[in-house]
């Protein structure tokens, strides 16, 4: 980012009230249907409930808090376990692919990377229910499985943390490869032959210069993929099962089944809590641009 | 959630042909790696591309099933029947068309907010402005969950009846600060004296806005327009909180779910993703055009 301000300050206007007038809109849409209603969100969780439909009353009670971790704990657990190893499996298969498209992409590069898009077309829902069909017990992807010896035959991936670990690599993999791409071809690859010319070999210059450089890409990418993926109940509501399920899970379910809202507001502030903190270090040494560009 | 501005190929092409960057010639890469090495890369390419592509040629091919019960997910036989009839459900259909009203009027108010907003960061500067970037990031960082939860809250709190306009207020919410954050990266570094030449030589304010700053913005607009409709169409978790009785197309296919999952839900998906390629395809040949002329 510091490197762009010098060229962004062709004719920037020093305006006065201009940039207000024309931010005012946008953000005031934002500040009524996002920053409020989050408020509103800590209220609830502050407050105490003394029926199932009875409203919640502002009392300062922080309990709904240390309740949130003592009773929901192995969902938060399984949430940051699923979508950490969500991100990691998303770098694996992600980052091989960027790599490959920025520098043997050529002239397909636009096509290649658009490619990559493509699935975001079609709804996510049904991409998971596309899933649910392809690893059912008796689908295409369990039959190859079960053809390899030594698989036990009651080997499945439906209602197992793998399938729901598969499915959030997947939805959310394409917010892994976009950015990392985007800081790949930022790289002037003359340098690895620069390393080439000192005598480093290719995977010396891999790790020495090029993967230092496309580190930003991968940082954003792990959060774009790990912010959702935390939060998601869609995956284990159809690859997983009632033993799978994490915090988003539970939030649905206490907000929209069991109208429990003081807890249910406390999780998901917790969540929202630990996200914001990894964004705003992200922020802080990588600027906002990656996340959004 | 969050979409990166490498979704938009021609643009992000564009946007390295900038002066000042070096182009890195391609033949450098032939050098980052052995023949083997590159081979191999390039066979987990494809497998990687064959991964993204499963769940959508399962969903393409199932529109050609022929299912024998109400769950069309194991393959019964061949027909085309469905295609003939992609209106069958009715209420899937309603679903459908509710789901491109909301995505239509959500997108309109989004891109106006939103590009307002991109050109205020990007033309002027101004204090404050270090942090309107982080806030517009704040809900693409936030897992959606919480966006739904707390909306939910605020109409819950105000006794606003759920439906049509909260959905539509909640996803102009999100589709705003994407907005802003896509225009905003493509005018970067935009050269804004050119509106001064234009002024200088006699022009008004709104024909130098009309002939110079909306001809340049205009690629970042329809690239945030894109992928804004995709966003809003396929929305699930916000769409559950805000929702009420109301239902979108990917709401009515999970509530179906419990009962049935008619092939019309695979060929109307498919109908969406043939559009919206066809769409990606003409603007970038488009843009692919403006940048060469």
């Amino acid at each position: 980012m510091a490197a762009d301000t010098s060229s962004d300050d062709r004719g920037l206007r020093k305006g006065k009230w201009a940039p207000y007038g024309l931010l005012s809109p946008g953000i005031l849409w934002l500040v009524l249907f996002f920053l409020v209603p989050v408020m509103i969100l800590v209220r609830t969780a502050l407050s105490s409930k003394a029926s199932r439909f009875a409203n919640p009353e502002f009392s300062w009670q922080f309990s709904n808090f240390t309740s949130a971790f003592t009773d929901y704990g192995p969902q938060f657990a399984r949430s940051f376990l699923f979508a950490g190893i969500a991100t990691v499996s998303a770098i694996l298969i992600g980052y091989p692919l960027a790599y490959w498209i920025a520098t043997q992409g050529g002239r397909w590069k636009n096509l290649l990377i658009g490619l990559v898009v493509v699935p975001f077309f079609t709804s996510y829902l049904i991409r998971t229910i596309a899933w649910t069909s392809l690893l059912k017990d008796d689908g295409v992807i369990l039959n190859v499985i079960h053809a390899i010896p030594f698989v036990p035959q009651d080997f499945r991936l439906l209602a197992t943390p793998a399938g729901v670990i598969g499915g959030l690599t997947y939805n959310f993999l394409s917010f892994m490869i976009l950015p990392i791409y985007v800081s790949l071809e930022k790289i002037d690859f003359r340098l690895t032959e620069a390393a080439a010319d000192l005598y480093g070999t290719p995977w010396q210059a891999f790790k020495k210069v090029v993967l230092p450089l496309s580190m930003p890409g991968v940082f954003a990418g792990s959060l774009l993929v790990f912010i959702p993926a935390a939060g998601d109940y869609l995956n284990n509501r159809y690859l997983g099962s009632p033993k799978t399920s994490m915090i988003g899970t539970v939030v649905q379910d206490k907000f929209l089944v069991q109208f429990d809202y003081p807890v249910a507001a406390a999780l998901s502030l917790v969540l929202m809590a630990i996200i914001t903190t990894m964004v705003l270090i992200y922020s802080k040494f990588l600027g906002t641009e990656g996340l959004a560009v | 959630m969050v979409m990166s501005e490498g979704v938009a190929p021609p643009y992000l092409s564009r946007e390295l042909e900038q002066p000042g960057k070096t182009r890195k010639g391609s033949t450098s890469s032939q050098r980052a790696g052995s023949r083997w090495g590159r081979r191999i890369l390039t066979a987990f390419a494809c497998l990687v591309y064959l991964y993204l592509f499963l769940p959508l040629i399962n969903i393409i091919v199932f529109t050609f099933n022929d299912p024998a019960g109400r769950y069309n997910i194991s393959w019964d036989g061949f027909t085309i029947n469905n295609w003939l009839d992609p209106f069958k459900d009715q209420e899937l259909t309603n679903a459908f068309i509710r789901s491109l009203e909301v995505a239509v009027l959500s997108i309109s108010i989004a891109l106006i907010m939103g590009s307002l907003v991109a050109i205020a960061l990007a033309r002027y500067r101004f204090t404050g402005s270090r942090g309107i970037e982080i806030f517009l990031v704040l809900p693409l960082t936030t897992p959606e969950i919480v966006l739904g939860a707390s909306l939910y809250q605020l109409f819950l709190g105000r006794k606003v009846v759920f439906g049509f306009s909260t959905v539509v207020i909640a996803h102009v919410m999100f589709c705003v600060s994407f907005v802003a954050l896509t225009v905003k990266a493509r005018v970067r570094g935009f050269d804004w004296t050119l509106e001064d030449a234009a002024m200088d030589l006699g022009a008004s304010p709104w024909r130098s806005f009309r002939k110079i700053t909306f001809p340049l913005i205009l690629p970042g607009i329809v690239a945030a327009a894109l992928l804004s409709f995709a966003l809003s169409l396929d929305d699930y978790i916000v769409t559950d909180f805000t929702k009420g009785e109301f239902t979108t197309f990917p709401i009515q296919v999970n509530n179906a779910f419990r009962v049935s999952f008619p092939p019309q839900v695979n060929v109307l998906a498919t109908i969406v993703l043939i559009v919206s390629v066809l769409l990606l395809v003409l603007t970038s040949v488009r843009s692919e055009k403006g940048v060469t002329r």
